[in-house]
């Protein structure tokens, strides 16, 4: 594997190995266990455009298991205000790193670096096309609620169109043969291709205007954030993103074990009396970015994760 | 005589030269475009357009006097014209056919229909990769982007 750029970039088979690794670095990722796999590596943290959890946590996961991290820092204060090219950056960056995670607004970046350098790019998100690394944790946090990825129901809901994030989610949970319910307004619906993509091979897909509607048979409910820039005036805005917002008691019918995610942040899509039911699940889910990474970054750097890692790491009292 | 021998018949037979036949109708200016033809190439040419086909229907076709084009040249038509057929003609004989191959990438020849694609800034040096996920009904993608292509949008952005 030479970087993740799309989730086409790892079968079913590497993706559950992904997951399990992840799973055995848990205590390593709460800080709880110091095994430094990746010492004496470096991370090229190359974010073209904003992020939070992303880049901190592609950064604590390096951090986490002995290796060190170079960051772009702020474009505005980069070579990329100068003219530069991405390509000329990657270059430059290839000599630094052992391994990139890179954000960028154009869409395709990510497999142009992977194209240009000798090293491996992890894509932390290209424009509204793919963010792997997003869905690899999504995955994480179902499959530790459910037990299981195959033959669930998953509700993705809002901002289908732009939301990126949904779009390698839903790719990878047909995979795993699950019913994909996609609930938003027609005007941020799901990119047409996609669809079709998933249409075409097979997957089980239902494209709706109501959310509200299939809480009760749903196993997993994923919100996305409605952009207000996205319509063309505010009242407009208000009405659409009205019937795709979550509270306490929307939730009553849903299953016990149904849970609520975000790719965060949130505005306010899910109301913070959500925060405290059973089913909130999206500060589990961001924590879960870092574990998924460190797994990640040692599958792509050929580091095997030992199957006790607390036999190996160092217990922090 | 045939539709065919009356096609052939429209414009005269060149001595030496490329005859492009089965062009799909209103596509040959695009042909020449892709060719170069006008613009780096000053060789006489002849065109015919709308002419009737027993094979596509109705058809454009190409003459181009002295100049045999390359197996290079001709690939790059099969964005427009997949299925055109080509002859080398030398003292006023077919000397050589050649088909032309869609392949499955089409390197250089046009840009990324979409606006936020990586490929849109011309600074970036990597070569413009499409590729050919079916060549009938033809299907594109943008290596870099994944964006579907529509044939019409890349001819516009034929490089």
């Amino acid at each position: 594997m030479a970087g993740l750029i799309t989730m086409e970039d790892l079968t079913n088979e590497g993706i559950i190995e992904v997951l399990d690794d992840a799973e055995k670095l848990l205590p390593v990722a709460r800080g709880q266990l110091y095994l430094p796999l990746l010492k004496g590596r470096i991370l090229g943290n190359l974010f073209f455009e904003p992020s939070t959890r992303t880049r901190m946590s592609f950064e604590t996961a390096m951090k986490r298991l002995g290796g060190d991290v170079v960051n772009l820092g702020d474009v505005k204060t980069s070579s990329v205000v100068k003219g530069e090219t991405l390509f000329d950056t990657i270059q430059m960056v290839d000599g630094y790193a052992d391994i990139i995670a890179m954000r960028h607004p154009r869409q395709g970046a990510a497999q142009y670096a992977a194209d240009a350098c000798q090293v491996p790019i992890l894509n932390g998100g290209d424009g509204a096309g793919h963010h792997p690394t997003q869905t690899i944790l999504d995955l994480f946090t179902i499959r530790q609620a459910h037990g299981t990825l195959n033959g669930l129901k998953i509700v993705l809901a809002g901002d289908l169109r732009y939301g990126r994030t949904v779009h390698s989610l839903s790719h990878a949970l047909v995979r795993f043969g699950c019913k994909v319910i996609l609930a938003s307004p027609p005007s941020l619906s799901m990119p047409s291709e996609i669809v079709n993509d998933i249409i075409n091979s097979g997957g089980d897909l239902i494209e709706t205007n109501e959310l509200l509607t299939h809480i009760e048979e749903a196993d997993v409910i994923y919100m996305t954030r409605i952009q207000k820039e996205r319509f063309p005036d505010e009242d407009e805005y208000k009405k659409v993103a009205g019937a795709y917002k979550l509270h306490a008691r929307n939730l009553e019918a849903a299953k016990a074990d149904m849970i609520v995610m975000h790719p965060l942040p949130r505005v306010d899509e899910i109301h913070p009396s959500v925060d405290k039911t059973r089913h909130a699940r999206y500060f589990e889910q961001a924590f879960n970015g870092v574990v998924t990474r460190m797994s990640l970054m040692c599958r792509l750097l050929n580091v095997k994760i030992p199957d006790s890692p607390e036999q190996m790491g160092e217990v922090i009292q | 005589m045939s539709a065919n021998e009356q096609s052939m018949r429209r414009v005269t037979a060149i001595k030496n030269g490329t005859v492009i036949d089965h062009i799909p109708s209103g596509y040959s200016l695009t042909v020449l475009k892709m060719l170069g033809i006008g613009r780096v190439m000053s060789n006489p040419v002849s065109i015919l357009m709308n002419v009737p086909s027993k094979k596509i229907g109705s058809k454009d076709m190409i003459k181009v006097e002295d100049r045999e084009l390359n197996q290079y040249e001709l690939d790059r038509l099969a964005l427009v014209a997949p299925h055109a057929s080509v002859s080398i003609i030398r003292a006023y004989t077919v000397a050589e056919k050649l088909t032309i191959n869609l392949g499955k990438e089409i390197v250089n020849v046009a840009r990324c229909a979409f606006s936020n694609c990586i490929t849109a800034n011309p600074r970036e040096p990597l070569p413009h990769r499409l590729i050919v996920l079916s060549d009938d009904p033809m299907e594109i993608r943008c290596h870099y982007c994944g964006r579907m292509q529509e044939i019409d949008q890349l001819v516009e952005r034929l490089i």
